[in-house]
C-alpha cells in the first residue's frame, strides 16, 4: 500500500530541478519505446538535437517554431491559473489568423508595415471575442468550460476550410493556381513581420512581441489588483463572493484574456511564418495542444513559458525536418506527452514523499 | 414485383438512409461514450478518451493484418487487443490521478497528446506499418435475411456486429449500474467517497476498475474505426469523436440508455453531411460537419441550468482526487 505525505518544506531550487528532471525521466521513458521498436536511441536524440540546435540554420528554425506555442502556452497559462481550462487554444488561434490575415489582406497594401499593429489588435479580439462564448456560457449557465470550447475549436476549423475550402471569400487565392487548388490569398509583402538577427540566429518579431507579453503576464498576475482577484477565486470562490470579487466578471475577463493571447498567435502565424491563411496546415499543427503541455511544464508561469516553448518548438521543429528519412513517426508527440506525464507526477512527488505503508498500521 | 420495388426505393427515402447510418456511425460513440460514463461514475475525469480510442484503433487493427487464423477468430482477438491497448493507455491516467493525484484534466490531456494522432498511435502505425485496408473486418450483416424488409430492414437488421454488440451492452450496463450491489457500491463511490469507504468499500480499487473497463470500452469505440468505419489506417482516423463521446456522457445524464440516444443523434449529424454531399445537395459541408458542435454546446447549456443539475447532476465527488485522512 502507498502512500503520499506532504513534505514539511521543498526546497526552493526544486522548482526548477523538477521540470529538468522530468525532462530527462520523459527521454529515458522514450528511450525504453524506441530500443523496443529495433532503433538506436542515442542516434535517435542525437538527430533530434542536431536538427533542433546544431545543424545550420536549426536554431532559426526552433525559434520560429516555438513562437506560436509560446502564445499558445501564455494562453493555457493565463485560463489555467484561476483553474479555468480554456482547451480552446486551437479554435481561439484559428479566429485569430482569420482576423490578421483578413486585416493584412485588406489594408496591407495601402499602409505597409503600419497594418502590423493593426493585425495584432484584430487578432486579440477577435480571439478574446471567440473565448468569451465559452467564458460566458460558464459564467452565467455553470457550462463546462473544457467541453465548450473544445468544441468551439471545432467550429473554428470549420470556418477556416469554409473561407479556403467552400466558398469564394476574400481570403482565398481565386486566380492562378488558386483556381485549380483551393488555398489562401498571400498577404502584402510589406504587410510581412520583420526578421531581426542576433549572430546567426534568425528571431521573428512576433517572438520577441510573445517574450515582452509573457512579462507583462507576468506583471498583471503577480502585481496587480486583478491578478490577486484570480489568485484569490482560484483558491476560494467562496472567499472571494464574500470579500466583494466578482467572480463572473473575473471568468469572462480571464477566457478573454486567454484567447486574446492565442489570437495574437494567429496573427503571428500568418504575419511571422505562413503569409498566407491555411486552415489544412493549422489543424495538423495543433499548437494550441501543445500549448497546454507548454503551459503544464512551465506549471503554469508566464515567464518559464518561454524556455519550455523554445524546448517543444526544438522537438517540433526536430520532427518536422526529420520526417520521413527512417525517422519514427509520432514520436515527437510522443515524447510530448510523458514529458507531461513526468512533469504532473514529479510534481506532485515534489510536494509528498512516497511511504509504503503496511496493511496492519492502515487498519489501526 | 412492384413491392419490393416500392420497398427499395422506400429503402433508398433520405430519412431511412440517414437513420440507418446514424446507427453505424452512432456505435463508435456509444462504446467510448458508455466507457466515459463507467469511469465518471467512479469519480474519475478521463479527458483521454480521444487517445485511448487511437491506441484501440491502431492495436485493432495491427491484430487484424497479422493474426493467423479463421476471420472471426481474428477479429475477437482484435477486439481484445483494442480493449487491452487502450486500458493501457487509462492505466497511465488512473496512476496519475487516483495514486499520485494528480489534476484530472490535465492527465487526461496528456494522456491524448501522448496517445493521440501525432503520438503514441502513429507511431505504432508506423511502426507496424499499417498502409493497406485491414484484410478482416466487420461488416453489415443481414440478420435473418431482414435486410431489405422496408425502413426497419436497413436500420435494424443491416448493422455489424458492433452495433448488436452494443445494443446487448446498453441493457447489461443499466443492469450492473442501478440493479447489482456492485453498481451500487460504484455510484456510492462517485457521490461520497468518504461514505463509501466507511462502509468498508474499496474507493481506489473501485476507481481502478471503472478507469480500466471505461478504458477498454472506449478502446472498441476506436476498433469500430480502424475495423469498419475507416478500414485503412490514417493518423487520427477518429478525428475528434473521443471528445464528442465525452460531451455525450453530460448530454446522457450519465445513463446508459440515454448515451445511445445521444450517440445516434450526434451519428446522425455526421451521417447526414455524408449522405446530403453524396446527394448533391447544395448546402456548405463545413456548416453540416459544424453542426454536431454547435448542438453539443446548445445541449450543454440546456443541460448545466439549475433544473437539470438539481434532477439528474453529475457524480458529486466527480474530478476530485480521494484522500483518505490520516488517523
Amino acid at each position: 500500500m502507498l502512500r503520499l505525505e506532504r513534505r514539511v518544506d521543498v526546497p526552493r531550487w526544486w522548482t526548477w530541478a523538477v521540470p529538468v528532471a522530468s525532462v530527462l525521466a520523459a527521454m529515458v521513458l522514450g528511450a525504453v519505446l524506441i530500443v523496443s521498436s529495433g532503433n538506436d536511441p542515442l542516434d535517435v536524440y542525437r538527430r533530434i538535437f542536431e536538427s533542433a540546435v546544431l545543424g545550420s540554420g536549426s536554431l532559426s528554425g526552433t525559434v520560429v517554431a516555438a513562437t506560436p506555442l509560446l502564445f499558445t502556452g501564455l494562453a493555457a497559462a493565463a485560463a489555467f491559473r484561476m483553474g479555468v481550462f480554456n482547451i480552446g487554444g486551437e479554435g481561439q488561434f484559428i479566429i485569430g489568423a482569420i482576423a490578421g490575415a483578413g486585416v493584412a489582406l485588406r489594408f496591407g497594401e495601402s499602409m505597409g508595415a503600419g497594418v502590423i499593429p493593426l493585425m495584432i489588435v484584430a487578432a486579440a479580439v477577435a480571439g478574446a471575442l471567440w473565448a468569451a462564448i465559452a467564458g460566458a456560457l460558464r459564467a452565467w449557465f455553470k457550462t463546462n468550460e473544457i467541453i465548450t470550447s473544445l468544441m468551439l475549436n471545432y467550429i473554428a476549423l470549420n470556418i477556416g476550410d469554409y473561407l479556403i475550402f467552400n466558398s469564394e471569400s476574400s481570403w482565398r487565392l481565386l486566380e492562378g493556381s488558386g483556381r485549380m487548388f483551393p488555398q489562401g490569398k498571400p498577404i502584402d509583402t510589406s504587410a510581412e513581420w520583420p526578421f531581426s538577427h542576433v549572430g546567426p540566429v534568425d528571431f521573428p518579431f512576433g517572438f520577441w512581441l510573445g517574450v515582452i507579453i509573457a512579462i507583462v503576464v507576468w506583471v498583471l498576475y503577480r502585481r496587480t489588483r486583478f491578478g490577486f482577484e484570480v489568485k484569490v477565486i482560484a483558491d476560494s470562490p467562496s472567499a472571494a463572493t464574500y470579500a466583494g470579487m466578482r467572480a463572473r466578471r473575473t471568468i469572462v475577463s480571464v477566457m478573454a484574456l486567454s484567447g486574446a493571447l492565442a489570437g495574437i498567435g494567429g496573427a503571428s502565424d500568418i504575419g511571422d511564418t505562413r503569409h498566407v491563411f491555411d486552415p489544412k496546415g493549422l489543424r495538423q499543427s495543433g499548437y494550441g495542444y501543445t500549448g497546454i503541455v507548454v503551459a503544464a511544464l512551465a506549471r503554469l508561469n508566464p515567464v518559464a513559458v518561454v524556455p519550455v516553448a523554445l524546448l517543444m518548438g526544438g522537438l517540433n521543429n526536430a520532427g518536422r525536418a526529420l520526417q520521413g528519412r527512417d525517422f519514427p513517426a509520432g514520436l515527437v508527440g510522443t515524447l510530448q506527452g510523458l514529458i507531461l506525464f513526468c512533469a504532473l507526477g514529479g510534481e506532485i512527488l515534489a510536494r509528498y514523499r512516497v511511504r509504503r505503508v503496511a496493511k496492519a498500521v492502515l487498519a489501526s | 414485383m412492384t413491392a419490393i420495388m416500392v420497398a427499395s426505393e422506400l429503402n433508398n427515402n433520405l430519412l431511412v438512409v440517414v437513420a440507418a447510418s446514424a446507427i453505424y456511425y452512432g456505435t463508435p460513440l456509444f462504446f467510448a461514450g458508455l466507457g466515459e460514463v463507467l469511469t465518471e461514475r467512479s469519480g474519475v475525469l478521463n479527458l483521454g478518451v480521444e487517445g485511448m480510442m487511437l491506441l484501440g484503433a491502431v492495436a485493432a487493427s495491427v491484430t487484424s493484418a497479422r493474426a493467423p487464423g479463421p476471420a472471426w477468430l481474428v477479429l475477437i482477438l482484435a477486439l481484445l487487443a483494442a480493449m487491452f491497448a487502450a486500458a493501457c493507455g487509462a492505466a497511465v491516467h488512473a496512476f496519475a490521478v487516483i495514486t499520485l493525484r494528480v489534476n484530472q484534466t490535465v492527465s487526461g490531456l496528456a494522456l491524448t497528446i501522448l496517445a493521440g494522432g501525432a503520438g503514441l498511435s502513429s507511431y505504432l502505425a508506423n511502426l507496424w506499418e499499417l498502409r493497406d485496408p485491414v484484410p478482416h473486418q466487420f461488416t453489415k450483416l443481414d440478420v435473418f435475411g431482414l435486410a431489405d424488409l422496408p425502413v426497419l430492414g436497413p436500420v435494424l437488421f443491416n448493422q455489424t456486429l458492433l452495433t448488436y454488440l452494443s445494443w446487448v451492452l446498453v441493457v447489461a450496463s443499466s443492469w450492473y449500474l442501478f440493479r447489482t450491489r456492485a453498481g451500487l457500491h460504484l455510484r456510492a463511490v462517485g457521490e461520497s467517497p468518504q461514505t463509501a469507504d466507511a462502509v468498508g468499500i474499496n474507493v481506489v480499487r473501485t476507481r481502478y476498475v471503472h478507469t480500466l473497463a471505461g478504458g477498454s470500452l472506449a478502446g472498441v469505440g476506436g476498433a469500430c474505426f480502424s475495423l469498419s468505419i475507416v478500414p485503412t489506417w490514417q493518423d487520427g482516423m477518429t478525428a475528434g469523436r473521443g471528445w464528442i463521446a465525452i460531451a455525450l456522457v453530460i448530454f446522457g445524464f450519465w445513463r446508459p440508455d440515454l448515451t445511445l440516444v445521444g450517440a445516434y443523434l450526434f451519428g446522425a449529424f455526421s451521417s447526414l453531411s455524408l449522405t446530403l454531399q453524396a446527394r448533391k445537395v447544395e448546402i456548405s459541408p463545413s456548416i453540416l460537419e459544424s453542426m454536431p458542435y454547435v448542438v453539443t454546446i446548445l445541449v450543454l447549456v440546456v443541460v448545466s441550468g439549475g433544473w437539470a443539475k438539481r434532477r439528474l447532476g453529475a457524480p458529486a465527488a466527480l474530478g476530485l482526487p480521494y484522500e483518505r485522512e490520516d488517523r
